[in-house]
């Protein structure tokens, strides 16, 4: 049972087509991330669901009710903004008290829920704080409070992290994650970043130019990308140039001097796309010639010149000895570790 | 560093400041440190103005209640000019910090249009408006049979207060908009996905958050208006005098120059004594907003 769903959203602006036929149904609980480079239309989305846009055509529902016609400050959704939004003038606790104000709940109870929410973001102690004198992460929890203390049917976070340092962004992601295991509220993440969406999320919307490319669990998107697009921007890729040769008596797909039996469905020209952990130095596949070795600590990264054209190659640092850079290698890799797609020969 | 490029860099910003530390000491220190002396200087009808020193003219300007009016007066409409720009500039502003691309530019140039015509035209062109039985407003209103005797305008504070607002609008809008360029463009969403309604976003967080450039608009439009003369002197004449006029009028007609530096100078220093006082209470209650 869908808990929010998008019925095939659509948002123009003038004749320029923003979201096209966005479908999405997200259960109760789910932690839903948007993913794509900007201009994709994810923010755009976001801002349909929370009431600031309206879609020019499709349906949003909550628990099945029509969400389009509720204003946006009724519908109770809790939103966390990119430039967090706080209301300056006021101290930490009134920012985050503000929405109560609003539903007209007690000052005692509203005292003690602030307290209570402020706690669980970790800044207990920071009540009479006004916004300009936190640091970045601290005015981010206070966003992240004042979103939640009103108990939100679904919380919108639009590319909450993207302003915070690198090492800030990581623990803020893990208390993120937490905080929204532990209260189970209804999620969508808005963000660019690729890392991000996959340490957060239950399942990810990838999207690009307006449309999805796929929705999985963060390991599918990874591991099965739906389109050149999707294994592009999710991490690094190689992307070889196949051909299916159904004229022998068992069916392969080549590449060069690399070949695996064919998989069912496809025929003629085909791309394989192989994560550059997945391939290893064998005696046979491909011929290649390693260009540049960096290390990297944990892992050797490998820049290759194959017969299908540059390609990369990542080892984990096992301590075992690894090719040098000059050096003659063949790569090769499981069938089950790549995926076919059709290719356009042009 | 050796002692002489020591002395040099300490002697440095005086030299460099020099020049325009020098026109700042000649065209206005040295004539205001004069206007003071003058108001302590005697006058009389046959005799002039003698260099004495003596309190006759702060005496009369403390005692005569004719001067007491003339004050109150000048501030009584600074104040209502002031709140009348800040009630309709403020909202001015933020509905023209609203408005898309191309009406907001010629709005912003209708806003600032007053300070591209001359005070003497535009004072002139109020009166034309307004001026008695002739002002073609009134002309009309009365053809109409919508009032039966002129709105009186000239000669009045009423008068006075509009043809300042006008005036003094875009010095409040402006700085009502600087405020607005300040604010969080997500901030009214923000406000409305937890349940405010549209007046309470502008009261609540708007308002607020905006306070400081209407306060300091208002600082602006206030000093401007209680100095300003040739509104006063077009519309109120000399039937209503203000400081300003009371000052030049003393100086060029009765030729009482030293108690027309008294009146100049009392205008002087209750002025700075009052911006100087309002922007420190301004600066202290809102040290949140400002940081």
């Amino acid at each position: 049972m869908a808990y929010l769903e998008l019925d095939r959203v659509a948002k123009q602006f003038g004749t320029q087509t923003v979201v096209e036929d966005f479908s999405l149904s997200v259960g109760k609980g789910e932690f839903i991330s948007f993913l794509g480079p900007s201009g994709c239309g994810k923010t755009t989305t976001l801002q349909m669901i929370a009431g600031f846009l309206d879609p020019t055509r499709g349906a949003i529902r909550l628990e099945g009710k029509d969400l389009t016609a509720v204003h946006p400050a009724k519908r109770g959704l809790g939103i966390v903004f990119q430039s967090y939004a706080l209301f300056p003038h006021m101290t930490a606790a009134e920012n985050v008290a503000f929405g109560l104000e609003m539903r007209n709940v007690s000052r005692n109870e509203r005292t003690e829920r602030v307290r209570a929410e402020l706690a669980m973001v970790g800044l207990a102690g920071y009540e009479d704080r006004h916004p300009r004198r936190m640091s970045g992460g601290q005015q981010q929890r206070v966003a992240l409070a004042r979103a939640l203390v009103i108990k939100p049917s679904v919380l919108l976070l639009d590319e909450p992290l993207s302003n915070l340092d690198a090492k800030l962004r990581e623990e803020m992601q893990i208390e993120l994650r937490q905080i929204q295991r532990t209260i189970g509220t209804t999620t969508i993440l808005v963000t660019h970043d690729q890392n991000e969406a996959m340490s957060l999320s239950d399942r990810i919307v990838v999207m690009s130019q307006g449309k999805i490319e796929q929705i999985g669990t963060p390991q599918e998107t990874y591991e099965k990308p739906a389109s050149a697009f999707v294994s592009q921007f999710l991490g690094k890729t190689n992307d070889f140039a196949a051909m299916i040769d159904r004229t022998a008596a068992a069916a392969k797909l080549v590449a060069g001097s690399w070949s695996a039996p064919a998989p069912a469905g496809l025929n003629g020209a085909v791309t394989v796309s192989v994560r550059p952990e997945r391939i290893g130095f064998g005696d046979a596949g491909l011929t290649a010639k390693i260009v540049t070795r960096i290390f990297q600590g944990n892992h050797w990264l490998f820049q290759c010149e194959s017969e299908c054209g540059p390609a990369i190659v990542i080892r984990q640092n096992d301590g075992q000895a690894q090719p040098a850079e000059g050096e003659a290698v063949r790569l090769s890799w499981r069938p089950e570790d790549m995926s076919v797609r059709a290719r356009a020969v042009a | 560093m050796s002692m002489a490029a020591e002395e040099r860099s300490a002697r440095a910003p005086w030299a460099l400041t020099a020049p325009a530390l020098m026109l700042f000491v000649g065209v206005l220190l040295i004539p205001l440190a004069m206007t003071v002396m003058l108001s302590f200087h005697d006058w009389g009808q046959y005799k002039g103005i003698e260099p004495v020193f003596i309190l006759k003219n702060w005496h009369e300007i403390a005692t005569d209640p004719y001067y007491a009016e003339m004050f109150w007066r000048t501030f009584r409409i600074a104040i209502l000019t002031t709140l009348l720009t800040a009630l309709l500039g403020a909202p001015e502003a933020y509905i023209l910090n609203r408005m898309s691309g191309r009406w907001k530019s010629f709005f912003l140039l209708v806003i600032l249009g007053p300070l591209l015509i001359s005070v003497v035209a535009r004072t002139l062109g109020w009166a034309l408006l307004f001026g008695g039985n002739n002002g073609l407003v009134n002309k009309l209103l009365m053809s109409l049979g919508a009032i039966r005797s002129p709105i009186p305008f000239m000669f009045t504070e009423t008068g006075m207060v509009v043809a300042l607002a006008h005036v003094m609008m875009p010095f409040m809008v402006l700085s009502v908009w600087a405020a607005l360029q300040r604010l969080d463009p997500q901030i009214e969403n923000a406000a409305m996905s937890l349940g405010a309604s549209p007046a309470t976003i502008i009261r609540r967080i708007i308002m607020p958050q905006i306070m400081p450039g209407v306060l300091s608009g208002a600082i602006i439009v206030f000093s401007l208006s209680a100095s300003a003369f040739a509104t006063p002197a077009i519309i109120g004449g000399r039937r209503l005098k203000v400081a300003a006029t009371l000052a030049y009028d003393e100086f060029l007609n009765t030729l009482n120059w030293p108690l027309g530096a008294a009146v100049a100078t009392l205008l002087l220093v209750a002025l700075v004594l009052i911006v100087v006082g309002s922007n420190a209470l301004i600066e202290r209650r809102y040290a949140e907003v400002f940081r």
